[in-house]
């Protein structure tokens, strides 16, 4: 993912009329685009649209979505909500950081990986969501297989 | 020869298992075979067990086959798919479907049916005649016949929509708004995604009625970030009423206009929360607001304001169409119509069954669901998402109403059932709904901000075996306080899924081998 540079905020901003109403809108755009919100973007976003950095800071560590460090170039995230526990969505997790090496909410070589709580896909749990696209019936197997997908192993 | 249709849904959960690969194999085998197909993507029947569902159509009758693997599909030409062969993974007509046959369709008639995103096929299954019809009939009408269907909100909450529309119709204001809440966080919960992935001119059509009864603009959904395959159709859906005049100025020459904007949710689960949902749309952080004021009168920009859940504004056109009373005619007591129940977790057949109020917990879990999905017995059941009640097997013959739950100490909220096997540890599940709403909290009061923590940590002692007579009284007390003194749900009913599982599974509390009390 490339970084965010000041153009890009500018753009996206005035995408959105520049209005401060629509500053969650902003970020989400942002941080769907370039995965996190660096502090300059935060200071430049503050002056654009006319409001406190303070407001702007609030908004951004209120939302879960809204990553003030930089992901992986893979962002995995594992279901923990109630439906994907009832299958087994704890062995999952668990086998998923074994098999990454690394923990929940961490980033380590290229990959980021995190909670999230519910992806609508309860009847074909346990789900994950890889970049942006969910995936359903996740076992072992098919974890292993989506990762050597994106890791372009295929 | 007029081209065969071969349906294959693009709804998350067939994609989530593969429709999209099954889609490609069936465009590129019928090539490769010098067969004609008509390749469309529409949205879920509901059946989410048997996804991917491919469907062809064969005489007027669709033929499915479910659970369709890419692999599958050279087979299947094979076997002669295009005349609806034979094959191991045929399932007959699409009607006769056990699963499908038993519903009651009202809200979700064009799911899985139409092209979502085709206004033609949308138009050609009753699509905008309910709001022409409101256009004929005026609001006063429009009201009165929500108001006559009993219809109740469909988020969780269950207020008469009649009674909601009413208060901001008559409220002043020169800007009204109709938000629409497609925030569904509750885990076990995907009837909103099913129907504006399957049917989004449908919720399109649900707005323009509301802003028509209520003299409101414009609208905005607020479709939570964790749905983005929802956001591309039902973008793509709002340009489409758009270009054809049933959004924008002055609506098919009626001297209405109303226009919608999608926003997306960041990732959090209270910003489902009306007011938090509100703040959200304005901008900023989704903290609770206190009521009064009521959003319909001082809601979004401090305009009158109707907030209604996905399922509530989507189930008026048929209700336009059909009549209040013919709505009323199903459910029972003061839960009419019907309710799109979600079959989730550990559940042999899982998905969307709409049916009507008054069918039994095990009805669906048993006939429906056909037990779990592991063929172990069912432990328990936690309805109504995060915040509802886990209930043991001797209240399964519950019927599903409003009253009768609340009556159990339970909740139905948004119609997630979600199932768990004997295998369940139901002091994690205990905890976790602690954690959850610790995790969640906008931390604007402190029962629910530390409490939540509190009750971690104390569960935590008790799953350890430590003093758990005295935490368990402490446990009570706090699930007291913050029932009592919490602004929002958030707070106010974790004590739910934690008392239920205090009061029917107390024995998971007990660590196997230590000792109660020392
Ligand atoms: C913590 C919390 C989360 C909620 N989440 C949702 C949600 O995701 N979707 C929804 O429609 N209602 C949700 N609600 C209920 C809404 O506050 C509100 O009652 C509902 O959107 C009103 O629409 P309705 O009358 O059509 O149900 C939630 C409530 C609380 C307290
Ligand atoms: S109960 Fe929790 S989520 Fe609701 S307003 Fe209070 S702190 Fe916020
Ligand atoms: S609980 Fe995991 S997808 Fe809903």
């Amino acid at each position: 993912m490339a970084r965010i540079d000041k153009d890009t905020t500018s753009a996206i901003v005035a995408k959105f009329g520049g209005k401060p109403e629509l500053l969650v809108q902003i970020m989400a755009t942002i941080v769907n685009r370039f995965g996190w919100v660096p502090e300059d973007t935060i200071r430049q976003l503050a002056t654009e649209l006319n409001l406190s950095r303070a407001d702007v800071h609030g908004v951004v560590e209120y939302y879960h979505d809204f990553r003030t460090e930089e992901p992986g170039k893979h962002i995995i995230k594992i279901c923990q909500a109630e439906a994907c526990q009832a299958m087994g969505s704890k062995a999952l997790t668990d086998y998923a950081e074994k098999t990454l090496a690394m923990s929940m909410h961490d980033t380590e070589n290229d990959i980021t990986l995190e909670p999230v709580y519910c992806l609508g896909n309860c009847a074909c749990s346990p789900a994950i969501m890889a970049n942006g696209k969910t995936f359903g019936r996740v076992d072992e197997k098919r974890f292993n297989a989506i990762m050597d997908d994106l890791r372009g192993k295929a | 020869m007029s081209r065969t249709k071969i349906y294959v849904p693009r709804e998350t959960a067939a994609v989530s298992v593969g429709a999209d690969e099954v889609a490609l194999a069936i465009a590129q085998t019928a090539k490769k075979s010098g067969i004609d197909i008509e390749l469309i993507r529409n949205g879920s029947w509901g059946a989410s067990f048997l996804e991917p569902l491919v469907e062809v159509e064969v005489d007027g009758t669709r033929i499915a086959y479910g659970n369709v693997a890419a692999a599958d599909v050279a087979a299947m030409f094979a076997a002669d798919l295009v005349n609806g062969g034979a094959h191991e993974r045929c399932l007959g007509p699409t009607m006769e479907i056990p699963y499908l046959v038993n519903q009651d369709r009202w809200t979700f008639s064009r799911c899985g049916l139409i092209n979502p995103l085709s206004l033609p096929d949308f138009e050609l299954h009753q699509g905008f005649q309910a709001l022409t019809k409101a256009f004929a009939d005026g609001s006063e009408a429009v009201l009165q016949t929500v108001a006559d269907s009993g219809l109740r909100g469909r988020g969780g909450a269950g207020f008469p929509t009649g009674i909601k529309w009413r208060t901001v119709a008559d409220a002043v204001g020169e800007q009204k708004y109709i938000t629409c809440n497609a925030d569904e966080g509750d885990s076990g919960t995907f009837s909103d995604r099913i129907l504006m992935e399957g049917d989004p001119l449908g919720l399109i059509e649900g707005m323009a009625i509301a802003g028509f009864a209520v003299a409101a603009s414009k609208g905005y959904i607020y479709l939570r970030s964790e749905y983005p395959l929802t956001h591309s159709i039902l973008s793509r859906a709002i340009d489409t009423a758009r270009e054809a005049g049933w959004l924008g100025d002055d609506i098919q020459g009626s001297g209405f206009s109303f226009d919608i904007e999608l926003h997306i949710g960041a990732g959090s689960y209270v910003c489902g929360e009306e007011t938090a949902m509100l703040e959200s749309l304005e901008g900023k952080k989704g903290i609770v607001r206190f009521k009064p004021p009521l959003p319909a009168h001082e809601g979004l920009f401090g305009k009158p304001t109707v907030v209604n859940n996905v399922v509530t504004l989507a189930s008026v056109a048929n209700i336009i169409n059909l009549g209040g009373e013919r709505y009323a005619g199903m459910g029972v007591n003061r839960s009419k119509g019907t309710l799109a129940f979600q079959l989730a977790g550990n559940i042999k057949r899982g998905g969307l069954v709409e049916k009507s109020f008054g069918v039994t917990l095990r009805e669906l879990i048993e006939d429906w669901g056909g037990g779990t999905a592991t063929g172990r017995p069912v432990k328990a059941v936690q309805v109504g998402g995060p915040l509802g009640a886990y209930i043991p097997a001797s209240q399964f013959d519950t019927p599903m109403d409003y009253e009768a739950f609340t009556g159990i100490g339970a909740m139905i909220g948004h119609g997630g059932i979600v199932v768990f096997d004997d295998n369940a540890d139901m002091a994690e599940l205990a905890r976790f709904a602690m954690e959850f709403c610790a995790i969640e909290s906008c931390g604007k009061c402190t029962p629910c901000r530390i409490g939540s923590t509190r009750g971690v940590e104390v569960i935590d002692k008790m799953i350890s075996g430590q003093n758990c007579d005295e935490n368990y009284d402490l446990l009570v007390d706090l699930c007291d306080t913050m029932e009592d003194a919490s602004l929002c749900a958030m707070g106010g009913m974790t004590p739910y899924p934690v008392r239920s599982v205090l009061n029917h599974f107390a024995e998971d509390f007990a660590s196997s081998e230590e000792p109660k009390n020392e």
